[in-house]
């Protein structure tokens, strides 16, 4: 029985090895270089960028360097910035708007089906087609601007791609405090929620870390000078347009997953409430939100990670090279195969990476960890 | 049946109102489309592009079938070739991971997974590099060995989901009879695919079809996909819309029909990205 349940596995384990294999080298093995190539001083010589075997030097961490600290690289932080406010609001706008949708789907209305459809079906399109038909829709003088004429108003004048406002702006400078004070909130947090899981350990450690961070925020931070002179970002208003666009496409899907949900809450857990005493806003409240949380956790790191990555809709919207509209994942294109800047590329998909991971990773992890307890 | 606020029935029409707006949001877009479309292109005109055509310009779409008609032919076998080629992987790795199971196959299993999330930029200057060195830059087979590669851990997953719900015992009864791994997959597992691959072909179909960032990155205009040269033509100077409005019709169609047709599969795919190991 042994050697048969070793053939077993062997055979199991040889029937995935090419997968293991290719996803090994295109995956992994492809990271490994891009990291290598991120520390190199690659396509600094215009000679040997394009060369089939550059010649390039080891510059350790210098380009990651001058990404955040360097006089040159201030559009890198500037897309830094963009992308994590976009990011921001993209997830609260397809959260609400899905939610709101899905409550509305749930209440049964006649020809549900039809709306149901009506509204995830931007999903199925590209990101390419939406950024095509939006931009024209976005035109500073027509399509959305327009609409108010139609009622007898005046006509909109704001510039959805093209506005130069920017707003909730901060000086780089200060990013090591607005940091430090962000880290030690999210510690408390976690802090809190373990001392009410009862989880002792976890909760005295983190509140530990958090008293640590809040010194090194207090003590250190504010001496943390990554930039020689004042350099103010902030979230530019011509992103609204690719925002509107965005949350078009993917609110359906916020919806599907949040009506996956509502179908698993049982008909007589709200039958229950209502008796209870329960209106109709405290079934919400106090019931189906809360049970509701899990999936909106989900939601919001599928969303967070499409939104950090997204290429193609600022691209067909806005162009590739645009700076007010501009985000690393579009940066990194630009830098490697327009300006053959390959080390400096790569050390900017390496910096995209560890952010995608940041919140991808511990989320695989409980999923794995919920689905084996299963 | 009715949810627990309407159920009072005063306030429905609220609830209509709010989905006739929404459903006017969602429309917006397609009216534009349409109607654009079917202009001339010396009637377009920003403050009149919510109007009707006065003249209906049906020659757009004949000279944007024209102009995408390649690109299309390479956007399909780009995206059947590579949904087929990843089903399949996608199929015998679910089949294993689900009910043969080797030590360690977990931790391999998230370790596939991890490669449907990463952004393709952290991998984007060596896989140019492979795909150069390899001779293939620039073809459509490049493409399609790019996105079978990297299909491989979402179909991975929803087979391996989809297999997870087949019994123990049918498989532990073939196995009790004497068939071994293949037989077990051929006349067991096999034939209770279908919806499986179904969810599988019509997600990957999807994705490829619409992706732009390989597709722009590695080919040239000869291979190019109908998301490259849409994005080109809408992106150029001085742009006649009806166009790149019949062109993102063109290359919408595709993609709408399966979510018109298969809605339920698609919706499940959906879910299945949301992964549950």
């Amino acid at each position: 029985m042994r050697w048969r349940r070793h053939t077993r596995h062997l055979t199991g384990f040889l029937v995935v090895l090419p997968s293991i294999a290719l996803v090994g080298v295109f995956v992994y093995g492809f990271i490994g270089r891009t990291l290598w190539a991120s520390l190199t001083d690659w396509g600094k010589d215009p000679s040997q960028a394009l060369a089939i075997s550059p010649i390039t030097h080891f510059v350790g961490l210098d380009n990651y360097r001058e990404l955040f600290t360097g006089i040159i690289d201030g559009r890198f932080r500037q897309d830094l910035v963009s992308t994590v406010y976009f990011t921001l609001f993209f997830i609260a706008g397809c959260l609400l708007l899905g939610l709101v949708l899905a409550i509305l789907i749930d209440h049964k209305p006649r020809a549900e089906g039809f709306f149901r459809g009506l509204f995830l079906f931007p999903f199925a399109l590209s990101f390419v087609v939406t950024g095509t038909i939006w931009r024209w829709l976005l035109q500073p003088g027509g399509g959305v601007n327009q609409l108010p004429t139609l009622v007898g108003l005046p006509p909109g004048g704001f510039g959805w791609l093209t506005s130069r406002t920017q707003v909730f702006r901060f000086d780089w400078n200060h990013l090591p405090v607005i940091a430090g004070v962000l880290v030690a909130v999210a510690l408390a947090a976690v802090a809190a929620v373990a001392q009410r899981a009862r989880n002792r350990r976890r909760a005295v450690a983190a509140a530990a870390a958090t008293v640590a961070v809040v010194a090194w925020t207090v003590g250190a931070a504010p001496d943390i000078q990554p930039l020689p002179f004042p350099e103010v970002h902030g979230f530019n208003l011509a992103f609204l347009g690719i925002l509107v666009a965005a949350v078009w496409q993917m609110a359906g899907y916020t919806m599907a997953l949040y009506l996956a949900g509502l179908t698993g809450i049982s008909e007589e857990l709200r039958e229950a409430a209502v008796v209870e005493g329960a209106t109709g806003f405290q079934v919400y409240t106090r019931i189906i939100l809360p049970l509701l949380a899990p999936i909106t956790l989900s939601a919001m790191i599928i969303l967070g990670h499409i939104s950090l990555k997204i290429f193609d809709l600022v691209f067909a919207m806005a162009g590739p090279d645009n700076a007010r509209t501009d985000v690393p994942a579009l940066l990194m294109f630009i830098t490697s195969f327009r300006g053959n800047q390959f080390a400096k590329g790569a050390a900017i998909g390496v910096v995209l990476l560890l952010m995608v991971a940041l919140i991808v990773v511990p989320y695989l992890r409980s999923q794995l960890r919920e689905g084996a307890q299963e | 049946m009715t949810g627990p606020i309407g159920s009072a029935g005063r306030w429905r029409w609220l609830m209509y109102l709010a989905l006739c707006l929404a459903a006017s949001f969602f429309l917006m877009p397609v009216y534009m489309m349409v109607v654009t479309a079917l202009k001339d292109p010396s009637e377009i005109s920003l403050d009149t592009a919510w109007r009707l055509p006065t003249v209906w310009n049906w020659a757009t779409f004949p000279a944007a079938w024209e102009a995408f008609v390649p690109k299309l032919q390479n956007s399909f076998v780009l995206t059947i070739s590579a949904s087929a080629a990843s089903a399949i992987i996608g199929s015998l790795n679910g089949y294993v991971f689900a009910k043969w199971p080797f030590p360690g196959s977990r931790i391999v299993f998230a370790l596939i997974l991890f490669g449907m999330f990463i952004p393709y930029q952290s991998i984007l200057i060596p896989l140019f590099g492979f795909i150069r060195s390899i001779g293939l830059y620039g073809s459509i087979w490049g493409l399609v060995v790019v996105h079978t590669v990297y299909g491989i851990p979402i179909t991975t997953l929803i087979f391996r989901n989809y297999y997870v719900g087949i019994p123990d015992s049918l498989v532990e009864a073939s196995s009790l009879e004497g068939a071994g791994f293949f037989a077990i997959y051929r006349h067991v597992v096999f034939p209770l695919s279908l919806p499986g691959f179904v969810v599988v072909v019509i997600w990957q179909f999807t994705q490829i079809w619409n992706e732009f960032l390989f597709a722009v990155s590695l080919s040239n205009p000869a291979s190019q996909p109908i998301t490259v040269a849409l994005a080109q033509l809408a992106g150029g100077e001085a742009v006649r819309w009806n166009l790149p409005m019949a062109g993102a019709l063109l290359a919408a169609v595709p993609t709408l029909v399966v979510y018109v047709v298969f809605g339920r599969y698609f919706v499940r795919g959906l879910l299945a990205g949301s992964v549950k190991g």
